[in-house]
């Protein structure tokens, strides 16, 4: 139509340009794992990891230094229970292996299941936190009316950053019941 | 600069000027001036209408209290205000924009893709309506701000989202069609000698904003399914109850929303590089260092869309990364500066009202950029951030900055769409007031941001009052003083004016210049040779 010399075939560069757009529409899904990844390695989300640690057998206690762990505990939207920690905070050396209770009741009628996800603040703290046993490695059955005493255990890698002297630990507590039914819950856990 | 060898007007033939009328001229038309005229009159119809949103808003925050509107209706204009603006009046004025100026500065007969550009306008009107309609659902409309994060949009929203999410896929689609057209137009269709480096600013400004636009419009459709299958198909992409991470929200969304905001600017530095140099009656200083310092900003945008997020609770490595790549953005942006005030030293200036317009822009836009580096200080964004400062910071850069220069723009180039002069008097009535206005208006934002005011309440604490209660005044004042401006475009659109020559602007240069005014309906069909 125009006079004009092209100088590239229009066709070509709507190509180009149409496939731009479809790299960056899934270059925006495809940052979903790809952030899921970095916050793994980084601890830029403070997740902690879900499965357990193993405890160094030869590892240095580093007495030099006192580190205070927070916890803090919320209920998922409309999740039926009270969830708290036993302590509210405790104080403890690099290379200590500590226990903390956390206590749920669930206050309904019904077995629910109920699934803990943990996070740390500041988030870098959790690439040194490591948990040989927690109970948010795996669903957690309630019994109706069930009272339950949810043991932590973990310790801090003595290469903790000596910028970190005090981090929260937080876990919420959602009910997820709805998705894995309640069938789950059988027998009571102090069997 | 360049010369029109073989005037366009005796290449015409008759029949050439000839177009259909009616609504069919318009709802058919491939005509990129027609185009033009139809994104800039969409885009104005929007700014009214945002502009009534946010005088709603205004209107509640005049006192303390509750007294006009419920908490959920004023979220909902909050969010309203910012999606039209954005999505309805700013970038499709750029598009108008473009649609009837890059051609004419390039040479070209018209955009690249005619029918394509027919389908990008004609569907915005129809997301918007989808967008408005929205508010008639039970439950009210999107509630959840512009920036609508999760999880305010996913668990918390009501059924409006999907209408809402829904709106935004098709204005995406539209800003994507518009940039594709304006990439090929530019790299196709330029007169013979159009260089690259002899582009106006304007066209070089666009083809970079087009590029933005080609890169984050998709990643923003990304997230807006999110939030749908999130909502409605039981994925946790944004739900930490599922695995996702609400967080991660912010990071799509700002990844996107950066590169936005200055997809709202871009453009804006291209049209104050044409004016400046025009009534300083000097050749814009720097040119290249325009071209580099558009293209870094451009870069660097995709750098810095954490510092949206200082208080996330990011590492102290990712906050300093991102502090320091923002406060490097102001670098490029401040050779501009430096460049546009070089230009006018000892220029021969005077002061029509697009010049008036445009320094009003150099002025104020600096001002939005230095709040801007405030609160790119991450431990001052502690307590900046989500306050009426955050609210002054943008509205300096967009209103006094990108509505200004679109404003500009319109009274430098009504003569040569209208065919005549736009009424001069009531033109600086317009420029005085919204000046004085829109001061008024956001300059005490500052103050009671500073103060601790949050932003996105519909009430405030007693000590705010006295300050809210002047913005709501400046608020008003610049509202209705854009009926002024509405009324100086229907005049000339009218044709109510002295004839226009086909240069009326005497330092003007370019060769939108070189055809008459108004611009004839087909131009440029034999290309201008340039020099
Ligand atoms: C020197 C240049 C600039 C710097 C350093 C800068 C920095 C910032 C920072 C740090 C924030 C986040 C504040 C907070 O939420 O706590 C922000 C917000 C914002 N900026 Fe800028 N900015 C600049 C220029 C611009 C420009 C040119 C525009 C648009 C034309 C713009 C539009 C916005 C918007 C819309 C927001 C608020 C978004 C929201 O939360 O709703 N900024 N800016
Ligand atoms: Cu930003």
């Amino acid at each position: 139509m125009s006079k004009q010399q092209p100088k590239a075939d229009n066709s070509s560069i709507i190509t180009k340009l149409l496939a731009s757009v479809v790299i960056m529409f899934a270059f925006g899904f495809a940052l979903v794992p790809l952030y899921e990844k970095f916050c793994e390695m980084t601890g830029f989300n403070g997740r902690t990891s879900n499965t357990a640690a193993t405890a160094d057998g030869n590892m240095q206690v580093d007495e030099s230094r006192i580190i205070t762990v927070e916890f803090a505990t919320r209920t998922g939207r409309g999740a039926p229970w009270e969830f708290k920690p036993e302590v509210r905070s405790i104080r403890m050396h690099p290379g200590e292996i500590k226990v903390v209770n956390f206590i749920v009741e669930n206050r309904t009628g019904q077995n629910r299941v109920a699934q803990a996800l943990p996070s740390v603040s500041p988030g870098e703290a959790s690439l040194y936190l490591n948990k040989t046993e927690c109970f948010c490695f795996e669903q957690q059955p309630l019994a109706a009316g069930e009272t339950a005493i949810m043991p932590m255990q973990f310790y801090l890698d003595p290469d903790l950053p000596d910028s970190i002297r005090r981090f929260t630990l937080s876990y919420v507590m959602y009910d997820i019941t709805d998705q894995v039914g309640s069938g789950a819950v059988t027998a009571s856990r102090s069997e | 600069m360049s010369t029109v060898v073989a005037d366009s007007h005796d290449a015409h033939d008759e029949h050439h000027d000839h177009k259909p009328t009616g609504i069919k001229r318009w709802l058919f038309t491939t005509n990129h001036k027609d185009i033009g005229t139809l994104y800039l009159w969409f885009s104005f119809a929007m700014f009214l209408l945002g502009g009534s949103m946010a005088l709603v808003i205004r209107m509640e925050l005049f006192q303390p209290g509750m007294q006009v509107v419920d908490p959920h209706f004023f979220n909902q204009m909050t969010t309203m205000h910012g999606v039209i603006m954005v999505f309805g009046a700013v970038m499709p004025a750029f598009t108008g924009l473009a649609n009837w100026m890059i051609p004419l500065m390039i040479g070209a007969p018209d955009m690249a893709l005619p029918r394509m550009n027919n389908w990008s306008f004609w569907i915005l009107p129809f997301a918007f309506l989808i967008l408005l309609s929205s508010m008639f659902m039970p439950g009210g409309g999107p509630a959840f701000g512009w920036t609508f994060y999760a999880p305010l949009s996913t668990t918390y929203s009501t059924d409006s989202t999907a209408l809402f999410v829904f709106a935004m896929h098709i204005m995406g689609m539209s800003s994507i069609m518009g940039a594709i057209n304006v990439i090929v137009t530019i790299m196709n269709m330029r007169a013979p000698g159009m260089t690259y480096m002899k582009m106006p600013l304007f066209v070089w400004t666009w083809f970079i904003t087009a590029f933005l636009l080609i890169a984050v419009m998709p990643v923003l459709a990304g997230v807006v399914t999110m939030v749908l299958t999130d909502k409605y198909f039981g994925t946790s992409f944004f739900d930490a109850a599922g695995g996702g991470d609400p967080v991660l929200f912010q990071h799509l969304f700002w990844f996107f929303g950066h590169p936005e905001v200055y997809i709202m600017i871009l453009p804006s530095f291209g049209i104050i590089s044409a004016i400046i140099p025009a009534f300083a009656r000097k050749p814009l200083f720097g040119y290249a260092s325009m071209v580099y310092a558009t293209a870094s900003i451009a870069g660097l945008s995709f750098l810095v869309w954490a510092h949206h997020m200082f208080t996330t609770g990011m590492p102290t490595f990712a906050s300093l990364f991102f502090m320091y790549m923002t406060m490097l953005i102001a670098v490029p942006t401040g050779v501009k500066v430096f460049n546009w005030v070089t230009t006018m030293w000892k220029g021969a200036m005077t002061f029509e009202t697009p010049m008036l317009f445009a320094l009003a822009f150099v002025v104020l836009f600096t001002i939005g950029g230095l709040s801007g580096i405030m609160l790119a200080i991450t431990p001052v964004d502690y307590q900046y951030h989500d306050t009426y400062f955050v609210v002054a910071h943008f509205h300096y850069v967009l209103v006094s900055g990108a509505v200004f220069s679109i404003m500009a723009a319109a009274y430098y180039w009504l003569p040569k769409w209208s065919g005549v002069m736009y009424d001069e008097f009531l033109a600086k009535l317009h420029f005085w007031c919204s000046l004085v206005s829109v001061n008024i208006l956001f300059f005490p934002m500052h103050f009671v941001g500073l103060a601790g005011m949050p932003r996105r309440y519909p009430d405030y604490a007693l000590q705010f009052a006295d300050i809210n209660a002047i913005v709501s005044v400046g608020g008003f004042l610049f509202g209705f003083s854009q009926l002024i401006f509405l009324w100086v475009v229907i005049k000339a659109a009218r044709k109510q004016g002295v004839p226009a020559p086909a240069k009326p602007w005497e330092g003007a240069e370019g060769l939108e210049w070189e055809v008459p005014s108004p611009a004839p309906y087909h131009t440029f069909d034999t290309p201008p040779k340039v020099s």
